[in-house]
């Protein structure tokens, strides 16, 4: 049996807070390649926060007057949503359409959706000039119900309930809750289906962001297609994503996986590759059509077309067909290799949107400042230290205690 | 256990339909048709460019004085100090001056891309900006077509800066917004729409040869309150003509409308699916039993 379902059933008698006092220690070795790298970034970054909060956001960001949305939104937020697209993608396939060849891979990618909602907005927060007014648009008093960003937050906020719901078996399990987890377990299925039609909701209003924004994003990029295509890209963003993941933590966390999920973890990520080659030629085709029925041919031969054409053949049709290629062939590498391409090419697309197609006629273009880029780094390593610590404790790629099971 | 289980989805369901209708409904833009808003007309072709609106703009909203006139170089815009300024330009008809603020639209992107309200069109026409709303998240920089919303990038407590038309400190109590008062030309108008429409029309009539035969701001951006005549095309004067005549919030309408028929039948249908595929193992249940 694992070490972790051991502390957690024996934890049955004992004090919980004893429990989880021992729990926040660390469980592995600290000097570790990713710590040493990681833990000055944080320190530095978490210095640059102190001061924008204390001199503005000017002060270590080059965001102006013309272009106010820059790394934080553009890469944390904008990007970094799309990848967690995962965890509503996997859970249609397990819980609705009851595909259970992944139910493995449900917890890991709804903890990583979650985490990735919880830090994103935060890092949202460090782009509010006026954060201390946050809770205008939740507590009613000053409703924008016209705003696309309203719809967005609430959303964001209720999907990370729905999240948390989701994944909150683990949760009881690790403490050893019987009664709650019989109770929170009945709810997988609401949750699931609501975390759904928010995710399909807010994934494409992060595209709609930009409607408004007619004339100032490039035309080969902007159209009224923006929030389906958003949202048929955050489904092989967020798959990608899991199989780029996956591959992580079965090197990172070999002890921590159970030996059927080992077993597993191939077939899953020749599936998904399969699910990968369909959306995105879906998406491939719908850029297509944007394309021609805008009578986009003129801007083609100008540098930002140069650029468009690189996004659309390098890296939407380029991984598609890897993708299509090594699901044929049964070949697990190169379905990570596309993987990867993918994901880049997703970091493309939504900075092009956001930042790089932006007010792209501009003399003066935004270029992050490096305080910027570390506190985006920041965030996202902080993510990954919860996700870590986490993981280690948790029933989440492991097996769930014997308890669980017998239902 | 089935049924109480059934039950709650049917809860959930309700709550969101509830949910996702209460939203809407509200969510309708304000249709202000026929109102009649208030706003200013700006005559290019008497604006002798004496910068006097400029000092009154600062005056009147404790703003730091704008720099003299000899100081200026090249072409100026409005930004977190300066809620207006007057640019020269060199035009076909000689020098012709043009005043830059918040063209106070009647239907706003920033009222529409703000989730708290805090930019509000005002019934009488104005958009104001409201400090205790204000999140600052600067959508409502994104979204304006005429990039007038400005940012206190270097504060730790930023505003917002943009012209309100003085609505607050003048207009409300039945005064003329500071620049207007103060234009010693004539060349900015205050009153409804509809009258400065009028007068606009009737001084290109009657001058035929000083005018280009355009209101700016009568269609721009499904119309403005601040509306421009000139003696030249508009694009001479630097002014956005790339600007849509469709109002800007009409973009994210139909994005907004798919919203509540998504929320009610994604469920449904989600629900549907998992029901249809879960049949089989279902019935094999039975079978054991």
């Amino acid at each position: 049996m694992n070490k972790i379902t051991t502390i957690a059933v024996e934890n049955d008698g004992k004090s919980i807070w004893k429990f989880l006092v021992s729990e926040l220690k660390p469980k592995a070795k600290l000097l570790t390649t990713f710590n040493i790298i990681s833990f000055p970034i944080v320190l530095v970054g978490i210095l640059l926060i102190i001061l924008r909060f204390w001199k503005g956001i000017g002060e270590i960001s080059n965001v102006n007057q013309e272009i106010p949305w820059g790394l934080w939104k553009g890469f944390n937020v904008v990007t970094g949503v799309a990848f967690a697209g995962g965890a509503y993608v996997v859970t249609f396939m397990v819980y609705i359409l009851n595909m259970h060849k992944y139910h493995s891979i449900v917890r890991v990618t709804v903890l990583n959706g979650f985490l990735a909602y919880m830090f994103y907005a935060g890092a949202l927060i460090l782009d509010l000039g006026r954060p201390w007014n946050i809770i205008n648009p939740i507590i009613g008093n000053s409703f924008g119900v016209s705003s696309v960003l309203f719809l967005v937050a609430w959303h964001f906020l209720l999907y990370m309930v729905a999240q948390l719901i989701e994944f909150s078996p683990a949760i009881a399990e690790w403490l050893g809750a019987k009664r709650a987890h019989k109770l929170l377990s009945g709810m997988t299925l609401g949750a699931v289906i609501f975390g759904i039609t928010l995710s399909m909701l807010h994934q494409s209003g992060l595209g709609a962001l930009f409607l408004m924004a007619k004339e100032k994003i490039h035309p080969l990029w902007y159209s009224e297609f923006i929030p389906i295509l958003f949202l048929v890209s955050s489904i092989f963003a967020g798959l990608s994503m899991v199989i780029f993941e996956g591959s992580i933590s079965q090197k990172v966390f070999f002890n921590q996986i159970s030996e059927k999920g080992h077993q597993a973890q191939q077939g899953i990520i020749h599936g998904l590759s399969k699910i990968c080659t369909g959306t995105m030629f879906a998406y491939f085709f719908l850029q297509l059509l944007v394309f021609i029925h805008g009578k986009r041919w003129e801007y083609l031969d100008s540098p930002m077309g140069y650029w468009y054409l690189v996004e659309m053949l390098g890296f939407v049709m380029l991984p598609m067909l890897l993708f299509f290629y090594s699901y044929r062939n049964h070949n697990i590498y190169l379905i990570r290799l596309a993987a990867i391409i993918t994901i880049i090419g997703i970091i493309l697309n939504r900075l092009n949107i956001s930042i790089i197609g932006y007010r792209w006629d501009m003399a003066q273009h935004y270029v992050p400042s490096w305080m910027e880029i570390v506190v985006s780094l920041t965030v996202v390593f902080i993510e990954l230290w919860v996700f870590r610590w986490v993981i280690r404790r948790l029933p989440v790629l492991s097996d769930s205690p014997v308890w669980a099971k017998n239902k | 256990m089935e049924l109480d289980r059934r039950n709650f989805f049917r809860m959930m369901g309700a709550t969101g339909i509830t949910l996702a209708l209460g939203k809407e409904l509200l969510a309708a833009p304000d249709v202000i048709a026929n109102a009649e808003f208030k706003g200013v007309l700006y005559d290019a072709t008497r604006c002798k460019g004496c910068l006097g609106c400029e000092i009154d703009c600062a005056d009147a909203n404790e703003l730091p004085m704008p720099i003299s006139k000899k100081e200026i170089k090249g072409l100026r815009k409005p930004d977190e100090t300066w809620r207006t300024v007057v640019n020269a330009h060199e035009t076909s008809k000689g020098k012709v001056f043009v005043k830059m603020q918040c063209m106070h639209c009647n239907e706003p992107a920033c009222a529409a891309a703000c989730l708290t309200q805090a930019m509000y069109k005002t019934p009488e026409g104005p958009v104001i900006w409201r400090e205790d709303k204000c999140m600052g998240c600067r959508y409502c920089m994104i979204s304006c077509p005429f990039d007038m919303p400005k940012f206190e990038y270097n504060s730790p407590n930023p505003k917002i800066q943009k012209c309100t038309m003085c609505f607050e400190t003048r207009v409300q109590n039945g005064e003329l917004p500071a620049c207007v008062e103060n234009c010693p030309n004539e060349a900015l108008t205050f009153g409804t729409r509809r009258e400065l429409i009028q007068e606009a029309r009737k001084r290109i009539v009657e001058n035929p040869d000083s005018y280009y035969d355009q209101i700016y701001g009568e269609r721009e951006a499904g119309g403005t309150c601040w509306m421009y005549l000139s003696p030249v095309p508009f694009e001479e004067l630097g002014m956005n003509t790339t600007v849509q005549n469709e109002s800007y919030p009409a973009l994210t309408k139909g994005f907004l409308y798919t919203v509540p028929s998504v929320f009610v039948l994604a469920p449904a249908l989600l629900l549907g699916i998992q029901q249809a595929t879960k049949k089989d193992h279902a019935y094999n249940e039975h079978d054991d039993e």
